[in-house]
């Protein structure tokens, strides 16, 4: 009779938070950012998505079966790699890279380290890397049909450049005014007015651009909703935000040091849903406040310098995944002081 | 002047409270029970030792069991009648310990007239901790360490400030709340004696402000008795009642790494402890009963009540309307720290301040995931460790790593454990990791 109640150690009462809820509802905030999408880019945004869904979950099933481990999948960190792996590419890429993509975060972003906690990378931005550095053509250059409601790209009809694209040729341009004719010096000044001048197709996302990236404000309403739930924190998102601002500001405007147009960078590219849903990605970011607020302006000042002077146009991804990579160290070096501990001198 | 503030302390959580079944029910005096069984082991420090034999007859606040060194405390009759037995018995540690067993006679005799020493507050310093000692007063909060000694501190350690905790941060707990509301004028009596012992300038009661009611009842008992004290009303936070965290929210100061509330300059008591210490000086009556939080969606009647020392659980529930068909956990104490009990043939002891019943489905945790880093651990932490650095480190069986990470600091208080969304119980990692760095410590003299 004395076995008839549950012995353990304390405490005897829980929350009722769970890795899926936290999962599922970080898959429930981008749910207007991928509806708008389809609304924009059209039923081939939604095929791609689900796609990639779809092949990050059997890889992880498959894998997860084959290391002789539990499945996982219904925790829905899976899903959501697979969903932000498509908001990350054009909605005309061909529907092979999605899958590769997909595979490569699943397989060697996360289930090569032991699977979800493990990884040291965010595996959707690992498969972007991976079709970045394979498909380059594919995953720069927006062709097709432009999206619903017109444009701000003024430089190119045919190809479909990202604002970022047609900012960082228009500005090499005029840096170089000597060797090109009057005429094309005259046409990058006037894309980049129109740029400056277009600011609110930025903010709803009628550009050129990937999947998920381009609607601002559907991606902040899906951000204000986990900030209430604290599954994210504003650390990250407004350190990364600000320096890039700031930095942006100081170092990134045609003409010279200060000219730099803050909201056209803030609201270009993929800032905002890098900072807000893939640098918070709690396996791969900082544990204390301090760490993350170091962790943002790191991925800040990365993304600036491939901005204003790196290769490519766009450096949001690539400063998270270097950031990502300096979590060890960062957290190593910003414990708190313990209570009663020594005062720090 | 007043060093005390309305502060708070970094960390801690937020669970739902749960004390709404029991804090307006006033405490209900038991009858005496049949049988009590009083362990030799209710406090921290070496165990009593029992002084009577098997068919003895005693009187309630009979000494049944003296004191077996400084850092210990007697025991006493908690009803009249006979020794039946003097035996191991099951005991709230879950390891059985010995125990007087006293089958009542009924008649509740005590053993002397508890006259009222109106001069009670001219006796000397040492004789109040002795008639401390003597009284078997440990700590009323849970914790049950020895009372008296904690009013003696060494002369390079001066005490300027007591506190008395009534913060009952612990879920469900109700027990305090109770005694505030019921009995504020013993509350500030004691709180004068212990303020005399220790020579303090300063003496605060310290409340989460969810009590309103026992913040406004000790308010107006100090100013009709014209004392200085000062009641401080506390944010609603766990482990607001923790002595490290009470002492840094009153006072700003901060208790050092590995050291004691006296390091501060500070004594942190139970109010409970002050009712205690205050009927023993002033009616030389010692401890033999106290209040118990009885509650839980397992028991039929939640309720407060007063009961004898080593009643045991069966005969406490019973008086509450007995249990429904799908008890799942018996837990003595609150939800957070309390001890989960394998029979209700354990009695209640002097830090036995509740007993929580739960049913089946919220007995048991979900299963253990992989930590995802959330970093929720080390938000909740009120110590400001990383606990979810000190687990993988434990884990890895690192545990110099896990004790540079300041493991030791750790007071247990299962922050961590109740927010982690991975459901892995940090805190049960961390206790085997301290358990075994201190059998390490021993081992190497």
């Amino acid at each position: 009779m004395d076995n008839q109640y549950y012995i353990s150690s304390s405490p005897h009462i829980y929350t009722r938070e769970s890795i899926a809820k936290i999962m599922f509802s970080v898959n429930l905030s981008l749910l207007p950012a991928a509806g708008y999408a389809v609304y924009l880019f059209g039923l081939r945004a939604l095929w791609i998505m689900l796609l990639s869904i779809f092949t990050c979950v059997v890889t992880e099933a498959v894998i997860q079966r084959l290391r002789k481990k539990k499945v996982t999948v219904d925790d829905g960190s899976a899903i959501l790699t697979g969903l932000l792996l498509a908001f990350n590419v054009s909605a005309q890429v061909p529907l092979l890279l999605p899958v590769i993509g997909s595979f490569f975060a699943i397989a060697v972003g996360k289930q090569v380290f032991g699977g979800l906690g493990f990884n040291p990378m965010n595996p959707a931005l690992l498969g972007r890397a991976f079709l970045v550095a394979s498909w380059p053509t594919h995953m720069t250059v927006f062709s097709g049909a432009p999206p619903r409601g017109g444009t701000v790209s003024g430089i190119d009809v045919i190809t479909q450049a990202t604002p970022l694209n047609v900012f960082k040729q228009s500005k090499d341009i005029l840096a170089h005014a000597g060797d090109y004719p009057a005429d094309k010096v005259t046409e990058a000044q006037q894309a980049i007015g129109q740029l400056y001048d277009s600011l609110d197709k930025l903010f709803m996302g009628q550009i050129g651009g990937c999947i998920g990236e381009t609607s601002v404000l559907f991606l902040l309403i899906g951000a204000a909703f986990l900030l209430y739930k604290g599954y994210i924190t504003w650390e990250i998102p407004v350190s990364y935000i600000g320096s890039v601002a700031v930095l942006a500001w100081v170092f990134g405007g045609s003409e010279g040091l200060f000219s730099g147009n803050i909201l056209f960078h803030v609201l270009s590219g993929g800032l905002i849903l890098g900072a807000f849903y893939m640098a918070t990605d709690m396996v791969t970011s900082p544990i204390t406040s301090k760490g993350q607020l170091i962790f943002g302006v790191g991925c800040g000042i990365i993304t600036v310098l491939i901005r204003v002077i790196g290769g490519y146009p766009e450096g949001v991804s690539y400063s998270i995944l270097l950031m990502n990579l300096m979590v060890p160290i960062i957290d190593r070096s910003t414990r708190p002081r313990v209570f009663g501990g020594a005062q720090k001198k | 002047m007043s060093i005390f503030r309305r502060g708070s302390f970094s960390g801690g959580i937020h669970p739902a409270e749960s004390k709404g079944w029991t804090a307006k029910k006033p405490v209900q005096k038991l009858p005496v029970p049949p049988q009590v069984v009083i362990p030799i082991q209710q406090h921290i420090g070496a165990p009593a030792k029992p002084i009577v034999e098997k068919g003895a007859t005693v009187r309630v606040g009979d000494l049944i069991c003296e004191a077996g060194g400084f850092v210990s405390v007697p025991a006493h009759a908690s009803i009249s009648g006979t020794v039946s037995a003097i035996e191991e018995r099951p005991h709230p540690s879950g390891l059985p310990v010995l125990s007087v067993v006293i089958d009542s006679d009924g008649a509740d005799t005590w053993c002397s007239d508890l006259r009222f020493k109106d001069d009670y507050l001219s006796m000397d310093r040492s004789n109040m901790l002795k008639c401390v000692q003597a009284a078997g007063i440990v700590g009323m909060g849970g914790a049950a360490f020895p009372t008296h000694v904690k009013l003696s501190p060494p002369g390079d350690k001066p005490v300027d400030t007591i506190i008395l905790n009534g913060a009952e941060c612990e879920p469900y707990l109700t027990a305090d709340h109770r005694l505030m509301v019921e009995r504020p004028r013993e509350i500030v009596l004691g709180l004068q004696i212990i303020a005399k012992i220790l020579h303090a300038k300063y003496a605060a009661i310290g409340i989460e402000n969810n009590k309103p009611d026992a913040v406004e009842t000790l308010r107006k008992t100090i100013s009709e008795l014209g004392l200085p004290y000062k009641v401080i009303a506390l944010r609603v936070k766990y482990p607001q009642g923790a002595e490290k965290q009470l002492i840094n929210a009153m006072t700003g100061r901060e208790v050092p790494s590995g050291g004691l509330p006296m390091d501060v300059g500070c004594v942190v008591q139970n109010v409970g402890t002050a009712v205690a210490v205050y009927e023993a000086i002033a009616y030389d009556r010692p401890l033999v009963e106290r209040i118990v939080t009885v509650t839980g969606n397992g028991v039929k009647e939640p309720k407060n009540v007063l009961a004898r020392i080593g009643s045991p659980y069966a005969y406490i529930l019973e008086q509450c309307g007995g249990l429904t068909d799908d008890v799942g956990k018996i837990v003595m104490g609150g939800p957070m720290m309390g001890l989960a009990q394998s029979s209700l043939d354990i009695p209640v002891i002097k830090g036995t301040s509740g007993l929580l019943v739960l049913r089946k489905k919220e007995s048991s945790r979900q299963e253990e995931c992989v930590c995802i880093s959330c970093g929720n651990c080390v938000t909740a932490c009120p110590m400001k460790l990383i606990p979810k650095m000190v687990v993988a480190l434990v884990k890895n069986g690192r545990l110099a790593g896990a004790e540079a990470y300041h493991m030791m600091d750790c007071i247990e208080c299962g922050s961590c454990s109740f927010v982690c969304p991975a459901h892995i119980n940090l805190l049960h990692y961390i206790r085997y990791g301290k358990s075994e760095v201190l059998r390490q410590r021993k081992k190497a003299g």
